[in-house]
């Protein structure tokens, strides 16, 4: 077989850019994901086109919190029953969670278990009767190799790109339930039927949507909230009680990446773990037991 | 061809018929789980999958055995097989059509269902089953009706439809890979997350679909004058044996890994299905009666006396079918749900609704099964086959 | 043509039947609605002409900004800045506070029913509703 000289100079310049490719763009800082990234302002190719070419406009106001990797500590020993309750309390009724009394359809995006529960797989027969008594308190771990964003058909739900949580798109939920099937700490909940009835009309948040029957919610780490610069709803009610009490705060949130966050010295100052680190999920949830 | 269906005796028509009081039924239990939402099924917080998905898991299965006949005819040649791929095929659509009509009535928002087409997500497996199920259905339909015409015709099937037949080869066993995958990349459910989640269901489709097929040639030898072929059927109760020892070790492999490394985590799911725990015995009776009727199956196929028998190797075939079932539809899609991720135990009940919907959609299966076999049939009957 | 009375008689009945809506309802239409536009703001966040025939494509895409890229505030052409939000926003006591006077009419007229309100909360349309948005 003889590679005529036309055909040697086809491969050759083939080869050529294949190989300097990469080291040209890094030279020129030019990073074809970023560039598209930017150029669809943050929607996806697909929403883009479904909008018509339109960006969506506005930015992030000046007096939104923001933080590359939004995390939380829970300082278990300085929750009780009662903070632990305001906590839940303030959660369900700022976003108008339903309250449905049969187990099974149960709605719950922040409440407690029991130390077995919540570090499944650390329990052992001589744990000491504190921990035994401590409510865990446990919601959506905002991770940041998320299985379920992984495995959402529709990306109704997705690890937002400028702060790491893990969002729910209530629009575009076909409530297939494989999110829920993916989180290995069985954070969400369906609604399997329709939720208003079950939301007395007085305690309604009208800042704040419902949800429908057919779609599946959970924690957001009040996203709401952080865009008026205000912190978790939880962490405010927690942070409130534990100062009444003389105690460290039970409920501790910031940005994982700043290492002067309130976080990063709690996780400094104390042994902390995580739910299932085994999974390689790494939850952004820690716990100080 | 189409006319042919609508050419029959009275048999099929009341056998269409009753299909479509069936079907009915379902369709009302539907319009009522659309209005009031899928909180009339026994689906919970914690078995966020029940009978639907279980039955898809299944069929899923059913529809990729056509392959069983497929190869041995295309790649290897055997002639006899000629006479029941279009049976096989035909399978696959009404398997692969009742696989998607159960993924529709699971969904909690039915009517957001194109965002799956709408937003493409190549990261996630239910896309790819989407896509890799309705192109299955679409192959099977092409390929079925092009063979079936060139048969009726008298000459063979175009030359274009060969490349199409072979991609329906390995498409057919992607599909029920890609919904092993579904099930085995899940890292929060232990009793899924296994290697050998693939080659169990291709076991287990592989038991119940030439299962199913061979009851359908025994059905139609005695209601048609088309005999599919006693060679035929010999050669299908090989494959089900063969399938069925396969489905059957893989599983006591599972149980070795489990008990063996008494890693909680594994052991679990599977104390609960045959054994209960805390006193929730649910599904014990259901796995058992599995167990039964495997065991009766693998003796009644392993025999040779008994499998060659073909009254025998229907009740055989039957236990087959029912067997993988149980352990495929229920076992394996309920049990992994519990116990749940935060070592809670929920039971799952199917309720009255749900029953109706699940047997509206199986009903529509066999009616779409039994229209295009009733055309295929009369074809042949026509060329005195 | 054979039967031919019959046949004209049956053509002329089918047209007279195929035609009821048109005939019957002749003088009957409803009048155009008029909604009832807010009385302190002026100026919505894009002119009239544009929010009538687009507005559904502007709550879409306010909807996809604010979910899905944490981009809250949108920039009018003048300048303005709004919070994009249709219960917070649009629904405000000061803009289109009652649904029944200015969303409704159109869509009832138009028989669209869009299921916004399935989840987004309507602000309250009773006599006490100014006490119990102050919640």
């Amino acid at each position: 077989m003889g590679v005529n000289r036309r055909k040697f100079l086809k491969i050759a310049g083939i080869s050529t850019l294949a190989v300097a490719a990469k080291p040209a763009t890094d030279a020129l800082a030019f990073n074809p994901k970023e560039w598209l990234d930017e150029k669809l302002g943050g929607f996806t190719p697909s929403e883009m086109m479904l909008h018509f070419g339109h960006k969506p406009e506005g930015s992030v106001a000046g007096e939104a919190l923001t933080a590359t990797r939004w995390a939380m500590v829970v300082n278990v020993r300085s929750l009780d029953e009662e903070i632990a309750e305001a906590c839940m309390e303030a959660c369900h009724k700022i976003h108008n969670v339903p309250h449905i009394k049969n187990p099974k359809h149960e709605i719950k995006w922040l409440w407690r278990e029991g130390y077995e529960h919540a570090l499944p797989g650390q329990q052992h027969e001589h744990i000491d009767e504190e921990i035994k008594k401590l409510p865990f308190l446990v919601m959506c771990n905002h991770c940041y190799n998320p299985p379920c964003v992984r495995v959402c058909p529709t990306k109704a739900t997705f690890k937002r790109k400028s702060d790491g949580i893990v969002m729910m798109d209530m629009h575009r939920c076909i409530g297939c339930r494989f999110c829920m099937a993916a989180c290995p700490f069985g954070s969400r909940s369906f609604n399997w039927k329709d939720p208003r009835p079950h939301i007395k009309e007085e305690e309604q948040n009208p800042e704040y949507p419902t949800r429908t029957k057919g779609v599946v919610e959970k924690c957001q780490f009040c996203a709401e909230r952080l865009a008026k610069g205000q912190i978790p709803a939880c962490v405010e009610v927690a942070q409130k009680l534990c100062a009444e009490k003389g105690r460290e705060p039970a409920l501790v949130f910031g940005d994982l990446d700043d290492p002067d966050s309130e976080v990063r010295e709690a996780l400094r100052s104390h042994y902390s773990v995580r739910r299932k680190p085994e999974l390689g999920t790494h939850p952004n949830v820690y716990y100080i037991v | 061809m189409l006319e042919k269906a609508f050419l029959g005796g009275r048999k099929y028509w009341s056998w269409m018929i009753c299909l479509l009081i069936v079907m009915g039924a379902g369709l009302i239990a539907w319009l009522f789980q659309f209005r009031d939402g899928l909180g009339i099924t026994g689906m919970s917080r914690d078995i966020s999958w029940g009978v639907y998905i279980a039955n898809f898991t299944f069929l899923v299965g059913v529809a990729a055995a056509a392959v069983m006949v497929v190869i041995p005819y295309y790649i290897h040649h055997y002639k006899a097989f000629g006479r029941i791929t279009i049976l096989a095929e035909f399978l696959g659509v009404s398997a692969v059509l009742m696989c998607l009509m159960f993924i529709i009535a699971d969904l909690g928002n039915p009517v957001r269902a194109m965002n799956v087409l709408l937003h493409p997500t190549p990261n996630s497996i239910l896309f790819w089953d989407m896509v890799v199920l309705n192109g299955y259905l679409f192959l099977n339909i092409f390929i079925g009706w092009n063979v079936l015409m060139a048969e009726r015709k008298g000459s063979p099937p175009p030359g274009w439809l060969k490349p199409v037949i072979y991609l329906s080869i390995p498409w057919a066993v992607s599909i029920h890979t890609v919904t092993a995958f579904l099930y085995a990349g899940l890292p929060g459910r232990h009793f899924w997350l296994t290697a050998i989640m693939a080659a169990r269901f291709l076991a287990s489709a592989f038991a119940a679909g030439p299962a199913l097929l061979i009851i359908f040639c025994l059905i139609i030898r005695k209601n048609t004058k088309f005999d599919p072929g006693e060679e035929q059927i010999r050669t299908l109760s090989g494959i089900v044996t063969y399938a069925m020892i396969l489905n059957v070790f893989f599983f006591v492999l599972e149980c070795f890994t489990a008990f063996y490394s008494q890693i909680p985590g594994h052991m679990h799911t599977i104390q609960y299905l045959f054994a209960g725990i805390h006193g929730h015995t649910g599904l014990v009776p259901w796995m058992w009666t599995a167990v039964f009727f495997w065991t009766v199956s693998l003796i009644l196929l392993i025999v040779p006396a008994a499998r060659r028998a073909n009254d025998v190797l229907a009740v055989a075939c039957v236990t087959v079918f029912i067997g993988c079932w149980i352990d495929k539809g229920v076992g394996l899609v309920i049990g992994g749900f519990i116990p749940n991720p935060l070592e809670h135990i929920t039971e799952y009940q199917a309720t009255l609704p749900e029953v109706l919907i699940t047997l509206g959609v199986w009903a529509t299966g066999f009616f779409v099964l039994s229209f295009l076999y009733k055309i295929a049939i009369t074809v042949k009957e026509e060329l005195g086959a | 043509m054979y039967d031919g009375g019959k046949i004209i008689a049956g053509i002329i009945i089918g047209l007279v039947l195929l035609t009821f809506p048109i005939w019957y309802t002749h003088g009957m239409a409803p009048k155009r609605p008029e909604v009832k536009l807010p009385e302190k703001e002026k100026k919505c966040v894009k002119d009239g002409p544009y929010m009538k025939t687009k507005h559904m494509q502007l709550l879409d895409l306010w909807r996809d900004s604010t979910v899905r890229t944490a981009k809250r505030i949108y920039v009018s052409e003048d300048g303005r800045k709004f919070n994009m939000s249709l219960q917070n926003t649009c629904m405000s006591a000061d803009c289109h506070a009652k649904k029944s006077e200015f969303c409704d009419r159109c869509h009832n007229y138009t028989g669209v029913v869009p299921y916004c309100w399935d989840c987004h909360i309507a602000p309250k349309e009773e006599p006490k509703e100014k006490s119990e948005e102050m919640h």
